[in-house]
């Protein structure tokens, strides 16, 4: 019998619909990522393992009120709506914020998402006697939200948030805080740890399985809200390799697909064998943060300047494999709030040294400076060559610098203390890379003045006036462009004072087999692996 | 002799006390903030909080006797970066590091005595010499650097085997684990199965030169026959030696452990170092600080048994 016109109609469409659901959900390979950190980062909502543990159990599992735009490559991410579809302050106070919620959000155990689970949620971090109160969890995001006072629920959909003083940086710093289920939690006998092995949250990806220290897996959300992030891959598995090499062979036996810092000795051979390599500069620096205390050097313009100007970045960029982008300021060029500094760093040995014979230091009266350096760390990027690399530059120009080398927590806690505090050991600085996503983590928690500890990270101890009206004004300016271009002239302001060293970008290199598709490098510190999949 | 056994048992107490006090000690003598493993971007204000609520800001003689009291009836905290309680952490770890010891052990027991055994036999032929000088290069060799040149032979070259990790946690019988085993066994079979080599070649060249080898010959036996005869002698040295080498390896190897990602003990307690997971890191130290003690209880026992003349010193 011959097939008639409707039935070869109906086969037809029977296979586009195939062939568009295989492209749709057919990724069948799971996606085997290769993480620098040494553990599964938490998954009970507030991850932790700093920025990278954001990345792989954050921005997957969950969602922020509002979160980061991560589909382009070409330019800094930007604030888009999650959880909230609308947020504005409030014309007559602006201490106070609303935030619409979207409807039909439902959590991975089918519960409802709405203004109940915010509160929820805001009460688990920050108000100490909830009854489902977790420290843990508060204190990965409590550094995050200072600005955060009070928060109330208005109706189903709306809430209302209160800060202590007008910030309109406020919205930025609700990308941090993800929301579980409260259902969940409830059902798992109200017990954070057995939350964190079957978490619930509203992201992407759900997940299935983990074994501390070993392997996390997560599977598609398939009913997730955003129907353009509905994950491309079927299975994602998050492999703890802190060692550098370990993660590159692991690359290179196929045991993963996609890793994250891959060696720069690698990455030749990586590229001869067919690997792809990415790489995007994005909000962090490599600086040297220094002490203007009192006996400080650093209190001298002159010497701030001399420094910075003795450093040959293209050469340490060389160094690192092109790895890198030589720093000009706290933030990149391409950022809106470079501004336009009128000192301009580069490498000038000549000027330097000039500028050091006025403030008074020759070869007979060299000047020295400690710095304390670590041997890695989140962001450090390849600590021990680059400040030997550092040293030698200054050497040309008259400059001792000694290395004083502590591991990372000490350093950590060295700047938490802030500079002169004991653990800091004498030095004049530390080398402690910094990111610089927001407003507030770029300018405010490092060079206010309100920021010096223990109240903040203004481990410096630097105090100007004119910095800290800026920092003010700008937490008043409602308006983005306006606020945009108040935060240049600080940062123009910042760079021509040579406030700190500020010497690379780190440019965060991925390596990955042929089959990955769909990976896009925002310029970001956090990264989508929802449209990441493994052809077959 | 029960006496004897009694009183070695209960001077393991104040050793295992005094293992605890020094473990206590040293780890909070390291610098670095308990608190680090958890804190994200905290403050002084809010650390000084949160050490609050977690107890480090009690006297570390009264943290001591907290943690004390705890560990004595199992409980022996929660890891401060994940939350997971150590007990149940600590005894994962052991276990994937008892299979890893297991497997090492096996093949360096197997290997090591047949290679031993048949240099021995072959006296001063060029087998003799190959497998000796085998021998002191698996001695000498550090393992960590064997481990990271398997790993680029069997797994970057040949592709032939996972370069890490133990698997997704199937059943131990496995393919897939016995896989992911192989290269970090082999990599921690090499000392013990030198060591057997050269005891099992000595042993069995003692006994060769034995009356009773020459009086088998006598009888007609054949070389094969007399080979059984003289590895069956040599098995008892052999089996201690191996031993001996067992109990070292389930003490576990930090560096191997690294370089595989494999999850043991060594692993943990690398981890639990850098992150300065005190809980953790207690936990660890005691676990392999005790099961050194416990092997000495009972290797002391086991010598009473031997030489009674012991219990009555």
């Amino acid at each position: 019998m011959k097939p008639n016109r409707l039935q070869s109609t109906l086969a037809g469409i029977g296979i586009a619909a195939a062939l568009a659901a295989s492209l749709a959900w057919g990724q069948s390979r799971p996606l085997r990522v290769g993480m620098t950190l040494s553990d599964i980062p938490t998954t009970s909502g507030q991850p932790n393992g700093g920025f990278e543990g954001y990345r792989m159990t954050g921005y997957t599992l969950y969602d922020a009120l509002i979160n980061w735009k991560l589909d382009n490559a070409k330019a800094p991410s930007t604030l888009v709506p999650a959880l909230a579809t609308s947020w504005k302050v409030d014309a007559k106070d602006t201490t106070k914020w609303l935030f619409t919620l979207r409807k039909g959000v439902k959590f991975h155990d089918g519960s409802e998402f709405n203004a109940d689970a915010v509160v929820w949620n805001l009460d688990k971090l920050f108000k100490k006697d909830a009854p489902h109160h977790d420290a843990r969890q508060r204190a990965q995001v409590a550094g995050r939200i200072l600005s955060l006072k009070a928060w109330r629920k208005v109706d189903d959909y709306t809430i209302e948030f209160t800060t202590h003083a007008p910030d309109s940086t406020f919205p930025y710093q609700t990308t941090y805080v993800f929301y579980s289920s409260p259902a969940q939690y409830e059902k798992l006998g109200r017990d954070w740890n057995k939350f964190s092995q079957q978490p619930s949250g509203t992201g992407p990806f759900r997940l299935e399985k983990m074994t501390p220290r070993e392997r996390a897996e997560l599977v598609r959300n398939s009913s997730y809200w955003d129907a353009k992030r509905v994950p491309k891959s079927q299975r994602v598995v998050l492999l703890p390799i802190p060692e550098p090499t370990t993660r590159a062979s692991a690359l290179l036996s196929g045991q993963v697909d996609f890793i994250e810092a891959p060696p720069p000795d690698f990455i030749p051979r990586l590229k001869s064998q067919g690997f792809q390599i990415t790489s995007n500069v994005y909000p962090h620096i490599w600086p040297y943060f220094m002490s203007f205390r009192e006996d400080s050097p650093w209190r001298d313009l002159r010497v701030r300047k001399a420094v910075n100007l003795a450093i040959d970045r293209e050469g340490l960029v060389k160094l690192l494999g092109g790895f890198a982008a030589p720093a000009a300021g706290a933030v990149d060029k391409s950022s809106p709030w470079f501004g336009k500094p009128t000192f301009i760093i580069k490498h000038d040995p000549a000027a330097a040294r000039k500028l050091l014979a006025e403030a008074g230091y020759s070869d007979s009266k060299p000047l020295t400076l400690k710095v304390m350096v670590s041997p890695s760390g989140s962001g450090q990027m390849l600590p021990r060559p680059m400040n030997e690399y550092i040293q030698q530059n200054l050497k040309a120009v008259g400059i001792n610098l000694e290395l004083v080398t502590q591991d990372w927590e000490v350093l950590r806690n060295c700047r938490r203390a802030g500079a002169g505090s004991p653990i800091c050991q004498g030095v004049h600085g530390i080398n402690n890379s910094s990111a610089t996503v927001d407003p507030f983590s770029a300018f405010g928690r490092i060079y206010s003045s309100k920021a010096i500890p223990p109240k903040g990270f203004n481990y410096m101890y630097y105090s100007d006036p004119k910095v800290d009206a800026m920092v003010e004004k700008s937490n008043n300016i409602f308006d983005e462009k306006k606020r945009d271009q108040l935060l240049g002239e600080l940062h123009a302001y910042l760079v021509d004072q040579a406030v700190d060293v500020w010497v690379v970008h780190d440019v965060g290199p991925r390596a990955m087999s042929k089959q990955v598709r769909g990976w896009v490098q925002a310029r970001h510190w956090f990264q989508d692996l929802a449209p990441v999949y493994v052809a077959d | 002799m029960l006496y004897y056994i009694l009183r070695r048992v209960l001077y393991t107490i104040p050793i295992a006390i005094g293992v605890s006090l020094i473990v206590f000690t040293l780890v909070h003598l390291a610098p670095g903030d308990p608190l680090s493993a958890v804190m994200g971007e905290v403050d002084q204000k809010m650390l000084a909080e949160m050490r609050a609520s977690f107890g480090y800001d009690k006297p570390l003689p009264l943290q001591y006797l907290i943690w004390l009291g705890s560990a004595l009836t199992g409980d022996m905290g929660y890891s401060l970066r994940t939350g997971a309680p150590v007990f149940g952490t600590l005894i994962d770890a052991a276990a994937n590091t008892m299979v890893l010891g297991v497997a090492a052990s096996f093949v360096g027991f197997l290997v090591g005595a047949s290679a031993g055994m048949f240099a021995g036999y072959h006296h001063g032929t060029w087998v003799d010499k190959a497998v000796s000088a085998a021998a002191i290069a698996g001695v000498s060799i550090p393992h960590y650097w064997l481990a990271i040149i398997l790993v680029i032979v069997f797994s970057v070259q040949l592709g032939w085997l996972p370069s890490m990790g133990a698997g997704a946690g199937a059943s131990v019988l496995s393919w897939d684990a016995w896989k992911h085993m192989l290269l970090p066994a082999i990599a921690l079979a090499a000392i013990p199965c030198a060591i057997v080599a050269r005891t099992a070649r000595a042993c069995v060249m003692e006994i060769l030169s034995m009356e009773f080898v020459e009086a088998l010959r006598a009888r007609g036996l054949s070389e094969r026959r007399i080979l059984l005869h003289v590895s069956r002698n040599a098995l008892p040295t052999v089996l201690a030696v191996i031993g001996l080498q067992f109990a070292h390896l389930l003490g576990g190897s930090i560096l191997v452990e690294v370089v595989f990602s494999w999850p043991g003990t060594g692993y943990l307690l690398n981890l639990a170092i850098f992150d300065r997971d005190i809980p953790v890191l207690q936990g660890t130290i005691l676990l392999l600080a005790l099961f050194f003690v416990l092997t000495n209880l009972v290797v002391d026992i086991l010598q009473t048994f031997a030489d009674p003349r012991i219990s009555r010193a």
